[in-house]
C-alpha cells in the first residue's frame, strides 16, 4: 500500500487540476483540452495492445471510425442518449476487436503492422460504399450537439474510468499474461498462458477504448462522423502518441495525448512555418526527433529523472 | 507458429529452391492466369482494355512494392513513408518542369534527387533506430510519413497540379481495341527500371556487395564489404524505384495531389506480401496480379465498386498472410528461441 501512495496522490492531483481547468480556460482552450482527453482514451487503449502485449497496430483509427459512426447513426436514427451510444461503441468495438484479433493471431511484427495499416485505409472507404446508411462523403450528424464543457467532462470522465479499468486489468493476472506474451511468446506458452485468448483479449479491449474515443471525437466535431475525419493520419497519430508516451507504461500517456492533441494547435502559432500545413512539418519532425532522442518516450524520461533524483 | 516448429534444414533446402527458380505450382498458377487473361482479351474488347490498363497500373504498384522489398531486405524495416517519398519526388519533378526542363530531363534529374534523398534518410534517421525494435523503426517511418506530407503541403499546397503527359495523347487501335499510348508507355518505363535494378544486383560488384550485406551483414563486413554504405545505397535505389512509381502513377491519375500515393501504397503492400516480402521478383509479379485483378474485379463483380478497391486489397493482404504468409515466392523465416 505504501508503494501505491505516491501514485494515487499524483493521480488525485492530476484529477483535481483537470476538474478545475474548465473554470479558468477559455472556451477554445476547453475544447483543446477535451481533444487531449479523447486522445488520452485512444492512446491508453493502443498502449494496452502495443505497449503491454507487444502487438503493433497502425489501424486504431479504424476502430475510432466504427465507434464514431455508432454514435452518429444511433443518435440520428434512434435519438439514443449520447452516453449510451458511447457504451454501445465500447461494446461493438470490443466484439469487432476480438473478431479482427483472430487473424492477427497468426501475424506479428511488420506483418501485423501492414495488415492493420491496410485496415485503417479500408474502413473509411466503407461509408462511401454504403452511403444511404452511412451518409457517404458528407457523413452522418448526431441529432444533438454538445457544448465544449459537456464534451470536456465526458472526455475526461471516460479517461478516468478507463484509466482505472486499465490499471486494474494490467496489474493483475491478465496484465502479467499480456507482458509475458510481449516479452516472449514461446516462454509465455511454455508457462501455460493461452496465447490466443490473451492476444485476442488485448485486441478487443484496445479496440473498445478506441471506439469510445471515436464517439467522443465525433461529438468534438459538431457531431459529424465523416470519412475524412478518420483517415490514415489519425491512426498514425495514435501510434505516435503511444510512442511519445512510452510503450508499456501508463504514466506517460498524458504527455503523449497532449503531444498529439495540442502540438498541431501550438505549432500553427510558430512563425514562418505556422500555417495550417506547416504544423504537419513540426509534428512529423517532432515525432522523428522524439524517437531518436527519447526511445522510451516520456515514461522513459520520467524514469530516468527519478533515477537522477535518487542518485 | 508454424515457423517456430520447422527445423532449419527443410527451410535451407527450400532456400536453394527459391534461389534456383520459381516453385512449380506457383508458376503453373501464373501461367494459367495469364492464359485466362489472354482468352478474355480475345473475346471481349472491354476486358482487353481493362487488362492493359491493369497491367500498367500493376507495374506502378509493383515498382513501389519492389522499393518496399529492397528496403525490407536491406534493413528489415518496412518503410511506411515510401509512398509519400515517391509523392514528394513527383512534386520535385513537377517543379523542375515548371522551371523549364523538358519532361524527360526532369524525370532523370528527379531520379538522381530521389537517390540522394533515400540515402540521406537511411543514414540520418533509420540507422539510429534500426537495431532497437520493430516498433521503433515503424514509428520513425510513420513520423517521416507525416513530415513529408507536411512539407509537400507546406511548399506546394494541396491544390491539384497538372503535369504534361510523358507519352502524348495518342491512341492505338489494335483489332478493335483502343489503347491509350500512356499505358504501354508506363509499363515499359517501369519494366525497364526494374530490369536495370535487377541487372545492377545480378551483374555488378556493387550489387553483389549489397546482396551480401543484406543477407549476412557481419560476415560481409569481415570480407571487406562496406555494409553501412550498401544499406544506404539500398535505400537510395528504393527511393529511385519509388520515384519511378510516383512519376508513372501521376499520368494515370491525371493530376498531382498530396494524397496521390496513399491508396497506391496499400496496393503495393498487398503486392509485396502477395509476392513474399523478401522476394523482388515476387513484388513485381504481385504488383501486376493486384493491378489486373483490381481492375477486372471492379468491372465484373457487382458487389465490389471502386470504393471497395482498398478493402479488396486489404482482404487480399490478410488472406495471403493467413493462408501462405511467405507469399508466392518468399522464403520461410526461421526464428530462434
Amino acid at each position: 500500500m505504501r508503494r501505491l501512495l505516491p501514485a494515487i496522490a499524483s493521480l488525485l492531483a492530476v484529477a483535481g487540476l483537470l476538474s478545475a481547468l474548465p473554470f479558468v480556460l477559455s472556451a477554445y482552450n476547453v475544447s483543446l483540452a477535451a481533444r487531449v482527453g479523447i486522445f488520452f482514451v485512444a492512446i491508453l487503449g493502443l498502449n494496452i495492445l502495443t505497449g503491454y502485449t507487444g502487438q503493433i497496430s497502425i489501424g486504431h483509427g479504424a476502430f475510432m471510425a466504427i465507434g464514431g459512426y455508432t454514435t452518429a447513426v444511433m443518435s440520428q436514427d434512434h435519438h439514443t442518449n449520447l452516453v449510451v451510444t458511447m457504451l454501445m461503441a465500447f461494446a461493438i468495438c470490443f466484439v469487432l476487436g476480438l473478431i479482427l484479433g483472430l487473424p492477427a493471431l497468426r501475424l506479428s511484427g511488420v506483418y501485423l503492422a501492414l495488415a492493420t495499416f491496410a485496415l485503417a485505409v479500408s474502413v473509411p472507404q466503407l461509408p462511401l460504399k454504403w452511403s444511404k446508411f452511412l451518409g457517404g462523403r458528407d457523413g452522418v450528424q448526431t441529432s444533438r450537439t454538445v457544448s465544449h464543457v459537456w464534451l470536456y467532462g465526458a472526455a475526461w470522465a471516460a479517461s478516468a474510468i478507463l484509466f482505472v479499468l486499465a490499471w486494474l486489468i494490467l496489474r493483475g493476472r491478465v496484465g502479467r499474461a499480456f507482458r509475458a506474451v510481449r516479452d516472449s511468446e514461446i516462454a509465455a506458452v511454455a508457462s501455460g498462458i493461452e496465447l490466443p485468448v490473451y492476444k485476442t483479449l488485448a485486441f478487443g479491449i484496445s479496440a473498445a477504448y478506441a471506439g469510445v474515443a471515436g464517439s467522443l471525437l465525433v461529438l468534438a466535431t459538431n457531431g459529424f462522423a465523416e470519412p475524412s475525419e478518420f483517415g490514415i493520419v489519425l491512426s498514425l497519430q495514435l501510434l505516435v502518441g503511444a510512442a511519445v508516451a512510452g510503450l508499456g507504461s501508463l504514466w506517460g500517456i498524458l504527455a503523449g495525448a497532449a503531444f498529439v492533441g495540442l502540438l498541431p494547435a501550438v505549432s500553427s502559432g510558430v512563425p514562418v512555418i505556422g500555417s495550417s500545413h506547416g504544423r504537419d512539418v513540426v509534428f512529423g519532425a517532432a515525432v522523428v526527433l522524439v524517437m531518436l532522442l527519447l526511445p522510451d518516450g516520456f515514461a522513459g524520461l520520467l524514469k530516468r529523472l527519478r533515477r537522477l533524483a535518487r542518485a | 507458429m508454424a515457423a517456430l516448429e520447422s527445423s532449419p534444414r527443410p527451410s535451407l533446402r527450400r532456400r536453394g529452391a527459391a534461389l534456383g527458380g520459381v516453385v512449380p505450382p506457383v508458376s503453373l498458377l501464373l501461367v494459367a492466369g495469364a492464359a485466362g487473361l489472354l482468352v478474355g482479351c480475345l473475346r471481349s474488347e472491354v476486358f482487353a482494355q481493362l487488362t492493359v490498363q491493369g497491367l500498367a497500373l500493376g507495374a506502378v504498384y509493383g515498382s513501389l512494392a519492389l522499393a518496399l522489398v529492397l528496403v525490407y531486405r536491406a534493413t528489415r524495416v518496412v518503410n511506411f513513408a515510401q509512398g509519400e517519398l515517391a509523392m514528394a519526388t513527383t512534386y520535385v519533378a513537377w517543379q523542375l518542369i515548371q522551371w523549364g526542363l523538358s519532361y524527360w530531363e526532369a524525370f532523370f534529374a528527379t531520379l538522381a534527387i530521389a537517390f540522394v534523398l533515400g540515402t540521406v534518410l537511411e543514414v540520418a534517421l533509420v540507422r539510429p533506430v534500426q537495431q532497437r525494435s520493430v516498433i521503433g523503426a515503424v514509428i520513425v517511418t510513420v513520423g517521416l510519413f507525416i513530415l513529408i506530407d507536411g512539407v509537400v503541403n507546406w511548399v506546394w499546397g494541396g491544390e491539384f497540379k497538372y503535369m504534361p503527359s510523358p507519352f502524348g495523347t495518342k491512341i492505338y487501335h489494335v483489332g478493335g481495341v483502343s489503347i491509350a499510348r500512356l499505358y504501354p508507355g508506363m509499363l515499359a518505363v517501369v519494366l525497364v527500371s526494374v530490369v536495370l535494378v535487377w541487372a545492377l544486383f545480378r551483374f555488378t560488384k556493387l550489387g553483389l556487395g549489397m546482396r551480401a550485406a543484406a543477407f549476412r551483414p557481419a560476415e560481409s563486413a569481415l570480407v571487406g564489404v562496406r555494409v553501412d554504405w550498401m544499406l544506404a545505397i539500398g535505400w537510395g535505389l528504393a527511393a529511385v524505384l519509388g520515384a519511378v512509381a510516383g512519376l508513372m502513377a501521376e499520368p494515370s491519375q491525371f493530376f498531382l495531389e498530396p494524397t496521390l500515393m496513399q491508396p497506391i501504397l496499400v496496393y503495393a503492400f498487398a503486392a509485396a506480401v502477395l509476392g513474399g516480402l523478401d522476394s523482388p521478383a515476387g513484388a513485381v509479379v504481385g504488383g501486376l496480379v493486384i493491378g489486373v485483378s483490381l481492375n477486372l474485379v471492379v468491372q465484373y463483380v457487382p458487389a465490389i465498386s471502386s470504393e471497395l478497391q482498398a478493402p479488396f486489397a486489404f482482404a487480399v493482404l490478410v488472406g495471403v498472410l493467413l493462408l501462405k504468409p511467405t507469399g508466392l515466392f518468399g522464403r520461410r523465416e526461421v526464428r530462434r528461441v
